[in-house]
């Protein structure tokens, strides 16, 4: 960890703690998240941490740029991780199927994999929840093993239905709304991932865990899952 | 007696329920929103002693939006001339304006500036949702419905206020409208450095023209290329303003709805201020960048922010 702060905006700092992606990050971005916001107090406006950054936006009416850079600086200069076990570990039934996931037989060949196969593959891991962002509640999370990673589609799709499941590179994510996207998709999940009328409390979090669990389509649909095709092709 | 309240008779391109914004909800990655030129905005509530969070409509390009009181109400307007009228007659902007029962308030088409800010007594109904009324298409949400849709024929506007307070512009205070050559006022960012030298000299020695590709996520400006050692980074937090240069080196400046993170090199981001200055322009008009250091454009922003006090 290298502490560096930088001027994103006339009132924002770019707080840069490391260069590359990594899942023991989380917990130093967890804990500088904690720190920032007990130092700024009434003078946060908003905190957006990522995967190896945070980003402050303070009241310019309430502190300087100086007083904020000062503020920022020693609240993290004592930094210690934050303790691993605080993160949650999410089991996200899907069910996998062309109708639904309709890159399944492309991100399957690409690796030489059976489709059933990519499903076990996709399975088997508990991805780490990097950061939130592009959509509300919508979760980075990885990674995926090297041989199932495949590049963001060339043509992202106008709609991408709510509750789709999706590779791009080595990340893996579920659109918690409809919404546009280039991700390959190869599932569904019929688990809410962002309610407003829950005040807007995701159910993911940074440095939370997830474990896919493949589940049939009489499951999908018993746990209120909607089953229309995914019509656009990309 | 009914509700007092404005129908919408016909629903013009885009007229958007917002307000200053949502905020603290960033790291949920909900949008910010907001009047996209919050200056205007502002003023259009200062004129009727609104609370300065109060929603208003932010009506862009006008298009014929129609609509018509059932009964007397204050109402003051900002922001762009968009060939306002009642019943036929011309309306002046930066000013509050009585709209009588049974008149019909039309805007027609921009004649100077993109967006128009019509306030309400006491701000317009709408449910609140994660703090805001700031309606966001893409999220589906805030707006009248809640489903972050812009207002639609047969819409229905009420207001939480009587009988507001009629004010008017302060001697002196002129509500900017972008023309030509414009100065953006720009805080460089640390990634700067991975530009060009000769990039660098082009991003504030060239007129850069508003593209046609702009809506309240981020707006394109065109110019000669900028080039960048780096193709991207890993995503992270954007701020208001953001001008981000994606590998076709044009620069596209990120507005209030825009992404929460995202991974484009960055060369810095616009003030606030150039940002309302931005919203007002229309595709074509030629811009310029400015630099600035941050700490002098917070004096500039609390100085904006003192006409309010």
């Amino acid at each position: 960890m290298k502490l560096r702060l930088e001027t994103a905006a006339m009132d924002a700092l770019t707080v840069r703690l490391f260069d590359t992606i990594d899942e023991s990050n989380m917990a130093w971005i967890i804990a500088a998240d904690q720190a920032l916001r007990d130092a700024l107090g009434e003078a946060l406006i908003d905190l957006i941490p990522s995967y190896t950054t945070l980003l402050v936006h303070y009241d310019c009416q309430q502190l300087t740029f100086a007083q904020a850079t000062t503020l920022v600086r020693d609240a993290l200069s004592r930094l210690t991780p934050a303790e691993s076990q605080n993160g949650q570990l999410h089991e996200i039934p899907v069910w996998y199927d062309e109708s639904v996931g309709p890159e399944l037989p492309l991100v399957a060949q690409r690796a030489g994999l059976s489709v059933d196969t990519l499903i076990e593959r996709h399975c088997d891991h508990d991805y780490c929840v990097f950061a939130l962002g592009f959509a509300p509640g919508y979760g980075f999370m990885g990674l995926v093993d090297d041989d199932i990673a495949t590049p963001r589609l060339k043509t992202p799709r106008r709609k991408v239905a709510a509750g789709s499941v999706g590779i791009a590179d080595r990340q893996t994510a579920i659109y918690p709304l409809l919404s546009p996207g280039g991700w390959n998709i190869l599932g569904r999940t019929a688990v809410p991932l962002f309610e407003y009328a829950k005040r807007g409390e995701p159910l993911l979090r940074p440095g939370d865990k997830v474990r896919f669990k493949a589940i049939s389509k009489a499951e999908f649909e018993a746990s209120g899952g909607d089953t229309t095709p995914m019509e656009e092709r990309p | 007696m009914s509700q007092a309240m404005l129908t919408v008779k016909q629903a013009g391109p885009l007229a958007l329920i917002q307000d200053t914004g949502r905020f603290g909800v960033g790291h949920l990655g909900v949008t910010q929103g907001g009047a996209a030129d919050w200056i205007s905005f502002r003023w259009a509530n200062w004129l009727l002693g609104n609370a300065p969070d109060s929603a208003a409509l932010e009506i862009v390009m006008g298009g014929n939006l129609t609509l018509v009181a059932n009964a007397d109400v204050r109402l003051a307007l900002t922001g762009a001339d968009l060939g306002a009228t009642i019943d036929g007659q011309p309306l002046a902007t930066n000013t509050s304006f009585l709209l009588r029962s049974g008149q019909t308030l039309i805007f027609s088409q921009p004649r100077r500036g993109l967006r128009a800010y019509l306030a309400f007594p006491g701000g317009l109904n709408a449910p609140e949702i994660l703090g805001s009324r700031a309606c966001t298409a893409r999220e589906q949400i805030g707006g009248l419905h809640d489903d972050g849709k812009p207002l639609q024929t047969d819409d229905q506007l009420t207001w939480q206020g009587r009988s507001p307070t009629q004010r008017t512009l302060p001697k002196g205070v002129e509500l900017a409208l972008p023309e030509n050559h414009c100065q953006l006022g720009m805080v460089l960012g640390s990634q700067a450095s991975h530009f060009a030298g000769r990039s660098l000299y082009n991003v504030f020695n060239q007129p850069w023209t508003v593209d046609n590709r702009a809506d309240r996520m981020g707006i394109r400006l065109t110019g000669q290329p900028l080039r960048c050692a780096l193709d991207g980074i890993i995503s992270e937090g954007i701020p208001l303003g953001a001008v981000q240069i994606p590998p076709d080196g044009q620069p596209i400046i990120l507005m209030n709805d825009r992404q929460t993170i995202g991974g484009y090199p960055r060369l810095g981001a616009l003030t606030p201020m150039a940002c309302a200055l931005l919203a007002q322009c229309l595709p074509g008009t030629k811009v310029r960048l400015s630099p600035v250091s941050a700490s002098q454009a917070q004096i500039a922003y609390r100085k904006q922010h003192a006409q309010w006090a």
